[in-house]
């Protein structure tokens, strides 16, 4: 086959789809190099890693990186933590955009709920470094709001800094102040795609304004609430790294209630360097997390009767 | 409307917009505790730690920074990677969404799944890690605070639906021309997907923005660190930077202050430009979140 017949057979191949795939290109390649290429890196967790080896040339470990990981008590505080932090977020975060972006739908002047939205949505856009400094004016020990007024009422004051049992209260309640109006926003979107003619059908029928919300609102906010908690469960291995990292810091104390995966293997790979280890959590991770997104997939298939579940 | 009128109605709209404007105080309070806290003098911030409305109003913090080179070194690394990065990012993933976007694409279905693979499966900080510094040689460079994010898949997914929403007419018709896809893509498709594109770069600006994951993994140099990365070092040391400055130069530099203007200067673009953009960030949840 000459060069001419060959370029006429790709052509009739793909009729003038050339273009497509070259622009697609540096897209595919940047997959390629910064996802599928570390995915090739979890051999790692097999390995003994030395940096002159590097990834191929190192020796093998077995499963002594696995053994290690598996008898610590490590691997239960911080499996607990995730879930159980990520188990608070949902809930919590589920019901407080659900019930604003519903309390917020009755406001009709929608000058006034307008505003309200902008305020709600506004810590979306803060960094958590900065959240991490609005946090600390709150709780610290000896200048933080929240103790100047405990002492300005005469009682005690509060160590936040080492009381880890309060951690999961605090990280609920500044999730929820940061991310209340991302679904406030979601939810207000379906809430005023629901056909008006439900509503006037109702209104016909005498049904009161709270009877509305219960009849026809919420059922019909069911579907974007259930796509959301699927999304949310098939994630639920994998902690929020920015936030837990920037409220918390390397704030030992309070390890035990705000440790979680990601946590742990940045301080495992980055003050430890132990990279054989950290590989392992790494890839226990993965494959927990992994198993979590088919699992919360194959739910949403069964719960809508359709071929295709949420994701796939 | 008779059912708006009635006593209950009335009494439950009252308390409903009592709720809102207390969530709506409580949302904003903290950032104008730190605003007026960066207002306020030194002295007093010592002592009380915070100050809604300032005691003794001075201007001192933020003279303070503007004459700080490492700050002003950190803002310049930070808008520089947030408009290249933006920039990159945009071009890059809007020329992968729109070819997923047009059905003849032969191989298409393949291609979405190996972009979707990535959202399901990832292998994890350390392979990342090592191949960034090992074997790509980014640690340092301004390239590391660029490069990782460059395709967003989620975003990547956005914008494939808008450029979906585009008439198949119109593209068909200059390709009916003589147009080529690309040609098509720049004339046709770009013009028509504004709104799209200043979501998408919205969400990009924004992560690159308010991003320290990678310089928190791969910038040790001074000169290299971004905003957000300072910032971290000043909140958990609020000596770290009296330790870097000329003490010649200044008699004391009110660390307390100096954090607190920092701050404001870096949330100050956001708060400005925020009413205006908002609807644009409502329009991209809206539609990802019906498309996933």
């Amino acid at each position: 086959m000459n060069a001419k017949t060959r370029a006429r057979t790709a052509k009739s191949l793909l009729p003038g789809q050339g273009t497509l795939y070259l622009m697609a290109l540096p897209g595919i390649l940047f997959f390629f190099i910064f996802s599928y290429l570390p995915m090739f890196g979890v051999i790692l967790a097999f390995k003994n890693y030395n940096f002159a080896g590097g990834i191929f040339g190192s020796p093998w470990a077995g499963f002594d990186n696995f053994e290690f990981f598996f008898t610590s008590p490590d691997l239960y505080r911080i499996t607990f933590n995730t879930l159980f932090l990520n188990f608070l977020f949902i809930v919590f975060g589920t019901l407080a955009a659900v019930v604003t972006a519903v309390l917020l739908n009755e406001i009709r002047s929608k000058v006034s709920a307008r505003i309200f939205q902008t305020f709600i949505f506004f810590p979306y856009f803060i960094s958590w470094i900065v959240v991490s400094l609005f946090l600390g004016t709150f709780l610290s020990s000896e200048r933080g709001i929240i103790n100047q007024l405990l002492s300005a009422i005469g009682l005690d004051r509060v160590e936040f800094m080492n009381s880890p049992g309060l951690w999961p209260a605090i990280l609920v309640v500044v999730y929820l102040w940061k991310s209340t109006g991302y679904g406030l926003v979601i939810y207000l979107a379906a809430i005023t795609g629901i056909n008006p003619e439900y509503y006037e059908a109702a209104r016909i029928d005498g049904a009161s304004r709270f009877q509305q919300i219960i009849r026809i609102l919420l059922p019909q906010l069911r579907p974007t609430v259930l796509i959301l908690l699927i999304l949310a469960v098939g994630r639920i291995f994998y902690g929020d790294f920015g936030m837990i990292y920037a409220l918390v810091g390397d704030n030992g104390q309070l390890y035990p209630t705000t440790d979680v995966i990601d946590t742990y293997v940045f301080r495992s790979l980055r003050t430890y360097g132990d990279i054989g280890m950290t590989s392992a959590v790494g890839l226990y991770q993965s494959l927990m997390g992994f198993l979590m997104v088919v699992l919360a997939n194959w739910i949403s298939k069964k719960l809508s009767d359709e071929k295709k579940g949420v994701l796939y | 409307m008779v059912e708006h009128k009635s006593v209950s109605y009335r009494l439950f709209n009252s308390i409903n917009y009592l709720f809102f404007s207390v969530i709506g105080i409580a949302c904003l309070v903290p950032f104008l505790i730190v605003l007026g806290s960066s207002f306020e003098a030194e002295q007093n911030l010592k002592e009380a730690g915070f100050a809604l409305i300032p005691k003794q109003f001075t201007l001192y913090s933020y003279e303070t920074v503007f004459q700080l080179n490492s700050v002003m070194q950190s803002f310049l690394v930070s808008v520089t990677v947030t408009v290249i990065g933006t920039l990159s990012a945009l071009l890059v993933t809007s020329l992968l969404a729109y070819p997923l976007s047009q059905r003849e694409m032969k191989f298409r279905s393949l291609i979405l799944g190996y972009v979707l693979i990535t959202m399901l499966f990832s292998g994890g900080l350390v392979p990342w890690y090592i191949l960034i510094t090992k074997y790509l040689h980014l640690k340092d460079t301004l390239w590391v605070l660029i490069v990782p994010y460059l395709v967003n898949p989620f975003n990547m997914f956005v914008l494939k639906s808008f450029f979906e929403t585009i008439p198949r007419e119109i593209v068909e018709s200059a390709r009916i021309d003589g147009a080529g896809h690309f040609r098509s893509f720049l004339n046709i498709v770009i013009p028509l997907s504004t709104p799209g594109l200043a979501t998408i770069g919205l969400f990009y600006a924004l992560a690159y923005w308010n991003d320290w994951w990678l310089s928190l993994n791969f910038i040790e140099s001074d000169k290299l660190m971004p905003v957000q990365l300072l910032l971290k070092k000043m909140i958990s040391n609020l000596t770290y930077i009296s330790s870097q400055v000329d003490t010649s130069k200044f008699i004391q530099v009110p660390a307390n202050g100096v954090q607190m203007a920092t701050t404001i200067i870096s949330i100050g673009p956001i708060f400005l430009v925020y009413p205006y953009i908002q609807k644009y960030f409502v329009k991209g949840l809206t539609i990802g979140s019906v498309k996933g």
